[in-house]
């Protein structure tokens, strides 16, 4: 009966993930570009796929600079969201409602209707954020454009980002923040503690699983970012320059058609993402009772 | 849990900004020195703490802010050398250019997409659910962990041999396989979120109802069905809300102009008329938003509380 009930989720499951996890194992071992894709049946080339992605330094490249954007990004993130969470403990109630009713707007926006948003914020032309740099003094960003030098691209990019992350980091922690005791706190000011100590002896560890967890869900999904990146690259970046591991696997398969080799370069993001999976599963699953029953 | 911030006095000066007088009490509490010597420096950086708060939150809203007031502009509001902050002379001249466009049929394919993975998710996951809480069988935890694990695989790592898999059943560019990806993304964490749902039913509950002569379906409506209701809208709304937003599956799967969703309908409507007609743009972006936004407020106090006892997926 349970295995009946299980049955659709896991037809699914298997049929979505299962093969396709399958398929990409075998195609990483396989020649499989252009002409296997019109009908040519496609020839085991062995570990070829891998050595010639290894051995390119272009993916090299394309690694160090996703692992650089996100663990930048993740950092920004993390220090400015739980700065945030920080100060709505610490402001009048009204002050608190205004900041959680903005950070929810930006948290609830369609990724593609706020990408778009950005773009139109750092237009070259009528954007208004080289409006207010020329304002204010920087007269050189006048009809600037963002996206063509790739530092500055990496830098709106990470603007978007961290500005779509920081509400899911701001309120996690500080609902973990509104569950520490306050007893904890009074005894230990009347013990003369400082607010610094306190903070630092009580109310961080005290929170620690909750900053382990967001941050490593930060880093899970800065390393795959995809969207953000694409989208800002139609714009106007230059994708060679630009291309972190997402893009780089969608212009090999999808652009190049070179299936094979997508494949193999696949498995690092795959195996990297289910590695800090796994160590995030760990953390979740070991104070679910109800699983061992 | 945002909706409803902790009172005054849940938190006695955590933050490292070191105040220490007692937040929101007007009455300084005996002990802590004389009134007026210790609590107006307290107040005055309170007032600063409270004017970070609301230039972060005007920060945080004014690209939602900008799309709406940019959607209303005319041609020469927006190209105007000086931003125009209010939407004076405002027009819906670009929400008729959106409509004017093929937007109709994006919608309408997001639609399709949508409510397919909606009704599937729920009632595969709710099948599950209840086979994961109310049986035990060989196999159980591992499904479980497996479930875990499954819903972080990320899109970027598997689209390629996912547009083969969908190649080869003649799927690319149907709602069909769309939809399949789609359910099969987001099974997981709803499984997963519906699980603690139908635990939290008393069993007893049913078996008081079956007692009292209630056929098995009967107690099932009657009885469990309305208990979970809060837990089907919330794995339901989830659910639309990742159908509705994904963007590289569909980029990947849907090939063809005519089968664009509404996040690819934007993209392309974007680069083309990127020179020209930014008013239409924001509209196009305050149509989709808008109905996401409305949705995700009704379920966010659960997306965040699922962030300890399981993920939402990015």
């Amino acid at each position: 009966m349970p295995y009946l009930l299980l049955a659709p989720a896991l037809a699914v499951l298997l049929a979505a993930l299962g093969y396709p996890l399958f398929r990409q194992a075998v195609m990483s071992f396989q020649e499989y570009g252009l002409a296997q894709q019109f009908g040519q049946p496609p020839e085991w080339v062995g570990f070829d796929n891998y050595t010639r992605l290894l051995t390119d330094s272009y993916l090299w490249a394309v690694i160090a600079r996703s692992i650089g954007f996100c663990l930048i990004v993740a950092a920004t993130t993390m220090v400015v969201g739980v700065a945030v969470a920080v100060l709505m403990t610490a402001v009048s109630r009204g002050a608190r409602l205004t900041l959680q009713i903005a950070l929810l707007l930006a948290w609830a926006m369609p990724h593609l209707a706020s990408l778009t948003v950005w773009q139109w914020l750092f237009d070259a032309q009528y954007g208004v954020v080289n409006w207010l740099l020329t304002r204010i003094g920087f007269e050189q960003f006048a009809g600037h454009s963002w996206l063509i030098d790739p530092l500055s691209f990496f830098v709106v990019a990470g603007i978007v980002v961290v500005w779509m992350s920081v509400p899911f980091v701001a309120f996690a922690v500080y609902a973990g923040l509104t569950q520490v005791p306050a007893e904890l706190q009074e005894a230990a000011a009347i013990d003369g503690a400082s607010a610094r100590a306190r903070f630092r002896l009580i109310t961080v560890p005290l929170i620690k699983p909750v900053l382990l967890i967001v941050g490593l869900l930060q880093i899970i999904w800065d390393l795959k970012v995809f969207t953000q990146i694409f989208v800002l690259q139609d714009a106007g970046g230059v994708t060679r320059d630009t291309n972190l591991i997402g893009t780089y696997i969608y212009r090999l398969g999808l652009g190049e058609g070179q299936f094979g080799l997508a494949a193999a370069a696949s498995w690092f993001i795959l195996l990297v993402t289910v590695g800090l999976s796994l160590y995030y599963v760990r953390i979740l699953v070991r104070d679910d009772e109800e699983l061992d029953a | 849990m945002t909706t409803r911030p902790a009172d005054g006095g849940d938190l006695v000066a955590a933050p490292p900004t070191g105040s220490t007088a007692p937040r929101g009490t007007p009455v300084a509490p005996a002990g802590h020195g004389p009134p007026g010597v210790r609590r107006s420096p307290a107040r005055r950086r309170r007032r600063m703490l409270n004017v970070v708060a609301i230039v972060l939150a005007a920060i945080w809203a004014f690209p939602v802010y900008w799309m709406v007031n940019s959607s209303f502009l005319t041609f020469n509001r927006i190209r105007s050398p000086e931003p125009t902050f209010v939407p004076v002379d405002g027009t819906l001249a670009a929400y008729r250019r959106v409509f004017d466009s093929d937007f109709l049929d994006s919608l309408r394919m997001s639609m399709a997409v949508t409510l397919i993975t909606v009704a599937a998710v729920l009632l595969f996951a709710f099948l599950a659910a209840l086979a994961l809480s109310r049986f035990r069988f060989r196999g159980r935890k591992s499904f479980v962990l497996a479930v875990l694990v499954i819903q972080m695989i990320p899109a970027e790592g598997l689209f390629i041999s996912q547009f083969k898999l969908l190649e080869g059943w003649q799927l690319l560019n149907s709602v069909i396989g769309l939809s399949l990806l789609y359910i099969a993304g987001v099974v997981p964490f709803t499984i997963w979120m519906l699980r603690g749902f139908v635990a939290g039913v008393p069993r007893d509950l049913e078996e008081a109802a079956l007692v009292d002569g209630c056929g098995r379906a009967q107690a099932f409506f009657r009885i469990t069905l309305p208990l979970l209701a809060p837990g089907l809208v919330a794995s339901g709304v989830y659910a639309f809300l990742q159908a509705w937003n994904e963007f590289t599956l569909a980029l990947v799967i849907m090939t063809r102009p005519e089968n664009m969703t509404l996040p690819l309908w934007l993209r392309t409507f974007t680069d083309a008329n990127r020179a020209s007609d930014w008013a239409g743009i924001m509209a196009g972006s305050a149509l989709i938003a808008v109905p996401v936004i409305v949705f995700f407020l009704m379920v966010q106090h659960r997306m965040a509380s699922g962030l300890t006892s399981g993920a939402v997926k990015g």
